[in-house]
């Protein structure tokens, strides 16, 4: 049989679609049915992902291979007369490598779920949806033009909602899912005016397409039918999606909510793969970035702040979960800045390594927290005793995440910092100073919560939960030696200088060491920090307060002053004064009218003598 | 001659003669007979729609018969890519209200006979080529919803006390509408006397136009006038307010026709007579109507967020959503004009679903006070999945059908209004507000003691309606080429009528891509090159 490239491709995008609607269908009071049917896709998307990387990489000579990269197949989905939208698989080296993280990555985590939610009662729900999330992901990964991408887009952000809310009946977890919701749609309206913004600054045959703006964009800014000037305003719009997306400066208020979310999850989308959408849109689209040095410059210091100022935060964290996330944010600022700074491999890289080390803490973290039924650290401890193999999961990912010398996280930070202090030097210190506050937190939720008293009984999970981490460990400590720059196209470029790698590894040094004096130890006392910088400590609880201003504009200025004026205008003008008010004048000028015909002849009678008497007294003046 | 538009006519006509003859108490048979007729006119729209043949384009399965000749009226029925969409549209809620109207226990033979002729009357609107039959249908539609709100209504209570009673809703709405038509009857009869052709029909008034147009005053005086008048319908702002309320008021199934189809009739006529009979008044006026949009669309979500009873939010976010479709008209290119109707078709369906869950909400729990309610998903699994899927499609979710509609009035405005697309788009995120805030008030959060004897819907048939507009949403959502071709073939030469400039989509610049000059001597972009 032969396998055709585009079949194949359509087969990584539809059948966790296929699945989903299955499961919909069919499978709503079936648990194993759905579960099956989820994994069962997901595995067939990963298989053709790699038979087409493996065909892709085959050097054949005589007749030209049909899986050349790059490869495009695509349906048209609208096509009116100025205006062609179509919906396809676009293949190449990044999509490739993306979607191997998310169906690879993915898989382990479906597989991982079904020991997890074993006890759910929505477990087909669960399943469905994580299924329709696998398809939407695709979706973007595979987009061919800036439509599909954004549809991708929505999906995901639709169904990061239903899974945030999952326990619906938590209200903590029903508002954590709408404020995720709220707050990418915000972004996403920039996005949506960047992406329309683009399509009409090309005055003929405009397009979404990817591949044709590519090459077309440079040679009409060359002849300047398109004015460089309005580019950096379509790049500022464009860039608002990944700062909604992948939870930027200053709206990355929903990520850590979203861990309202089952564990798995929080691993899956707001750790490995949705999060990670927003940069991966950056390098797709990075030949509309790079000819716009500002918008660069901006991408690099919104990264930067992200990076550091999430790391300020997981300093003075205890829940578990929460750690994680802001580190997640902290990883995501690191590879925003990378593509700021003109790295989109170096992104990439970071993105592949990070999506492999931040599952597997997630997925340790959850492990903990199905043995426990526990997630705040302070209430944790010695868990090394009670649960070996998950926490040396977490320590292989924590080290990976630190930067820790030979571990995946190291090689792919390493990149990103030599490019930082190649370009641009305050970043890099920024980022410098970053490095070690990760591995101080790290350290930190490591020496609490797995060694020391234990607190309570934890048990060990099950292979359905271990095995995944086994693999995710696997692919953490090799994710650095497999070349995955050189697959992105990057070539040679051995930075022979040490300097910065040297940093690295001494920053990271101090700050294990500072964790372990502190949290191990017992050196120095975290209570008499904790008093010693009694302000900044309760600004960072306080997460910069930037929850309060945000609700406080919802809350009180859009709820109550915005949509409280529109009302009153609503009730007391248009309906009391302008509606009501025509009908109470109509009313009172029919009671007067009234009088003219009120069927009494005595009035009629007065009216007429009143009339001969004033036409009379009229004629006799005359 | 077709007798296709006479069977989607005659269908619920016919069915609102049988239910008259039938006694008043056997109400299986009456809910029989509706099911039949609104099913035969859904049968008929679909096959309209699946034999209209797009590239032809133009009129066609039209019915003429000649009635009064001296005053040039003739009973003339026909369709064109833009009503055959709104036909369906028609048929579908009406087919699926009559299955959510099982519900209504009292007085069941007037009930079902006033909603048939409802039907029968919008069903009229869309069909009719003739103004004075237009008009005739359009009050036949408007009439029978002053007995079907007053009658079977309910009022709008806050803390259990009455907001607006539903005399209140009906009186307003009938009074509104009744307006409404005599001012657009002033300008039709002024159009008619005007325009010397002696003639109500809208073919036959448009060549006449082409050779002989109407001169520049008289269409500016006209044109408000027509759209004042379909406009109160639409709902246009400020003159809306007698919908949101009106919609409370009516019983879910006339809610589901009233927001679903009726404001459309407004947004139609606009599109079919004032439009097209009057371009250059148009193309005077609607850079204003464009404006109003942006209030309708930004005020009417304000208010919306500010509501707590659930028929009043997804009332006023139908006001909002229709200044997205009369946004679309104003923009005057074929792609907004394309996004608008679609829109029409989208947002129909929509809260045709929103309202009949409402209506079930409402029928098991009593109350629509958001802060009463909670939990629900609990008990109404069913109803829960379907008023986020109804909640997401308002919202503009990829996959539905009012993405696509949103997407092309966008697109299609933003050469011509961007300020006012601007504003629109941002009115997506605030539907999205209001309509999580609905979800969420409704159905998530924990299981409420009080609603514990509430019942899902359990059979498949109970179903039925609401599986049938899910899947209409998602099918035009995914696939939605079939329905553009139609619109477009429709859209397209009126636009190219109004605004011959348009006609070749795009002012041509003199270097196209495919012809590109040698590249001037132009310093390169100083952009910072890819890092290797």
């Amino acid at each position: 049989m032969v396998i055709s490239p585009s079949a194949l491709g359509w087969t990584i995008l539809l059948s966790p679609l296929a699945a989903a609607c299955g499961i919909q269908l069919f499978g709503v009071h079936r648990r194993r049915l759905s579960a099956t049917l989820a994994i069962g896709a997901l595995l067939v998307s990963f298989a053709s992902t790699l038979l087409w990387y493996t065909f892709s990489s085959i050097v054949t000579w005589a007749v030209p291979n049909p899986f050349q990269l790059p490869f495009e197949a695509s349906l048209s989905w609208i096509s009116l007369p100025g205006l062609t939208i179509s919906f396809g698989v676009l293949i190449d080296q990044l999509s490739l490598l993306m979607a191997l993280v998310v169906t690879g990555v993915g898989s382990a985590i479906f597989i991982y779920s079904t020991a997890y939610m074993a006890d759910d009662d929505a477990y087909s729900r669960y399943f469905g949806v994580l299924s329709l999330f696998a398809f939407s992901m695709l979706t973007i990964v595979l987009a061919t033009n800036w439509i599909q991408l954004f549809m991708g887009w929505e999906l995901v952000g639709f169904s990061s909602y239903l899974l945030i809310g999952h326990w619906y009946a938590k209200p903590s977890a029903a508002e954590a899912g709408k404020k995720a919701f709220m707050v990418n749609r915000v972004a996403d309206f920039g996005f949506m005016l960047g992406i329309l913004a683009l399509w009409a600054v090309l005055p003929v045959d405009r397009t979404f397409h990817f591949q044709t703006l590519e090459k077309q964009l440079p040679l009409l800014i060359q002849t300047g039918v398109v004015s460089v000037a309005v580019l950096p305003l379509i790049g500022l719009l464009l860039f608002c999606g990944p700062i909604g997306k992948s939870a930027q400066f200053p709206l990355h208020v929903w990520l850590p909510d979203a861990m309202e979310g089952p564990t798995p999850v929080s691993a899956l989308i707001h750790a490995a793969t949705m999060v990670a959408a927003g940069v991966y849109m950056l390098c797709r689209t990075f030949w509309l970035f790079e000819i716009v040095p500002s918008v660069l410059t901006t991408i690099t210091w919104v990264g930067a702040a992200t990076a550091f100022l999430a790391a300020c935060l997981a300093l003075v964290e205890f829940d578990l979960k929460r750690i994680l996330a802001y580190s997640t944010l902290s990883q995501l600022g690191y590879m925003v800045m990378a593509l700021g700074l003109g790295g989109a491999v170096a992104g990439m890289y970071h993105l592949t390594t990070h999506a492999f080390f931040k599952a597997l803490l997630f997925l340790a973290a959850g492990s903990v927290i199905h043995g426990t039924h526990e997630q705040d650290i302070r209430k944790l401890g010695g868990l090394w005793h009670s649960m070996r193999w998950t926490s040396l999961a977490f320590l292989v990912g924590g080290l990976a995440l630190c930067g820790f010398p030979g571990l995946s996280g190291f090689f792919s930070k390493d990149e990103i910092l030599v490019l930082a202090y190649g370009h641009n030097a305050p970043a890099f210190w920024l980022a410098l100073v970053t490095a070690g506050m990760t591995a101080f937190y790290t350290a930190r939720a490591w020496f609490i919560a797995f060694t020391g008293k234990a607190h309570g009984h934890g048990h060990e999970s099950p292979p359905a939960m271990l095995i995944p981490l086994g693999v995710l460990a696997f692919l953490s400590i090799i994710a650095g030696y497999i070349g995955i720059p050189h697959f992105l196209g990057q070539h040679g470029e051995h930075h022979a200088a040490w300097l910065v790698p040297g940093l690295s590894i001494a920053v990271v040094a101090v700050g294990l060491l500072l964790a372990w004096l502190i949290y191990s130890r017992g050196t120095v006392s975290a209570q008499q920090l904790v008093q010693a910088l009694a302000l900044p400590y309760s600004f960072l609880q306080r997460r910069y307060y930037i929850d309060e201003i945000y609700m406080w504009y919802v809350e009180t200025v859009q709820q109550r002053w915005i949509a409280g004026a529109c009302a009153w205008v609503e009730r007391v003008i248009i309906i009391g004064f302008l509606v009501n008010g025509t009908a109470r004048l109509t009313r009172r000028a029919g009671h007067i009218l009234r009088l003219w015909q009120t069927g009494r002849v005595q009035t009629y009678v007065l009216g007429f003598l009143l009339g001969i008497v004033s036409l009379l007294t009229l004629a006799l003046r005359r | 001659m077709s007798c296709l538009p006479l069977l989607i006519l005659l269908a619920p006509a016919l069915g609102a003669i049988a239910i008259a003859a039938v006694g008043s108490t056997r109400h299986a048979l009456v809910r029989r007979i509706s099911v039949l007729a609104t099913g035969l006119s859904l049968i008929g729209a679909l096959w309209a729609v699946a034999t209209y043949d797009a590239p032809t384009g133009g009129y066609q399965h039209e019915v003429l018969v000649p009635w009064i000749r001296s005053l040039g009226i003739g009973f003339h029925l026909g369709v064109d890519g833009i009503s055959v969409v709104l036909v369906l549209l028609h048929a579908l809620c009406a087919f699926t209200g009559v299955l959510i109207s099982y519900a209504i226990k009292d007085r069941v033979k007037e009930y079902y006979l006033f909603y048939l002729l409802l039907i029968t009357g919008v069903f009229g609107v869309f069909l009719s080529l003739d103004l004075f039959f237009f008009y005739f249908f359009y009050e036949m539609a408007v009439i029978p919803m002053y007995p079907l709100i007053g009658i079977w209504g309910s009022d709008v209570k806050e803390h259990g006390v009455v907001r607006f009673s539903k005399e209140y809703a009906t009186m307003k709405l009938t009074i509104y509408l009744t307006l409404g038509a005599a001012v657009a009857l002033i300008g039709l009869l002024w159009l008619y006397v005007s325009s010397g052709a002696g003639t109500f029909d809208i073919p036959r008034l448009q060549q006449h136009f082409v050779t002989s147009p109407l001169g520049m005053p008289l269409q500016r005086a006209i044109f408000p006038l027509l759209f004042i008048g379909f406009g109160i319908i639409a709902p246009m702002w400020p003159l809306h307010s007698w919908s949101p309320i009106g919609h409370a008021a009516a019983p879910s199934a006339v809610s589901m026709l009233h927001a679903g189809v009726l404001m459309k009739l407004g947004s139609y006529a606009i599109i079919r007579i004032a439009l097209s009979l009057l371009p250059e008044g148009a193309q005077m006026w609607l850079p204003w109507v464009a404006a109003i949009c942006v209030m309708n669309i930004i005020y009417g979500g304000f208010v919306a967020m500010a509501q707590k009873d659930l028929k009043l939010t997804i009332g006023y976010s139908s006001s909002s959503h229709m200044g997205y479709v009369l946004l679309g008209i104003a923009c005057l290119t074929p792609l907004a004009l394309d996004g608008a109707v679609l829109l029409m078709f989208a947002h129909g369906l929509m809260t045709a679903l929103a309202f009949a869950l409402v209506g079930h909400v409402y029928d098991q729990t009593h109350t629509r006070y958001l802060p009463d309610l909670g939990g629900l998903a609990h008990q109404l699994p069913f109803i829960a999945t379907c008023g986020v899927i109804a909640a997401m499609a308002s919202s503009g979710l990829p996959g539905f059908a009012n993405f696509v509609a949103e997407l092309l009035v966008f697109l299609g405005g933003w050469d011509r209004y961007p300020a006012a697309i601007v504003c629109g788009v941002f009115g997506v995120v605030i539907t999205a507000v209001y309509m999580l805030r609905l979800v969420r008030g409704t159905f998530f959060g924990p299981r409420k003691p009080v609603f514990t004897h509430v019942q899902d819907t359990r059979t498949l048939f109970a179903r039925l309606p609401y599986v049938i507009l899910v899947s209409a949403l998602l099918f035009v959502g995914c696939w939605p080429q079939p329905l553009l071709r139609l619109i477009d073939a429709s859209s397209r030469p009126l636009v190219e009528r109004i605004r011959p400039s348009v006609a070749l989509a795009k002012p041509t610049p003199e270097r196209t891509l495919r012809r590109l000059p040698p590249p001037r001597p132009h310093p390169a972009p100083s952009g910072r090159q890819g890092h290797p």
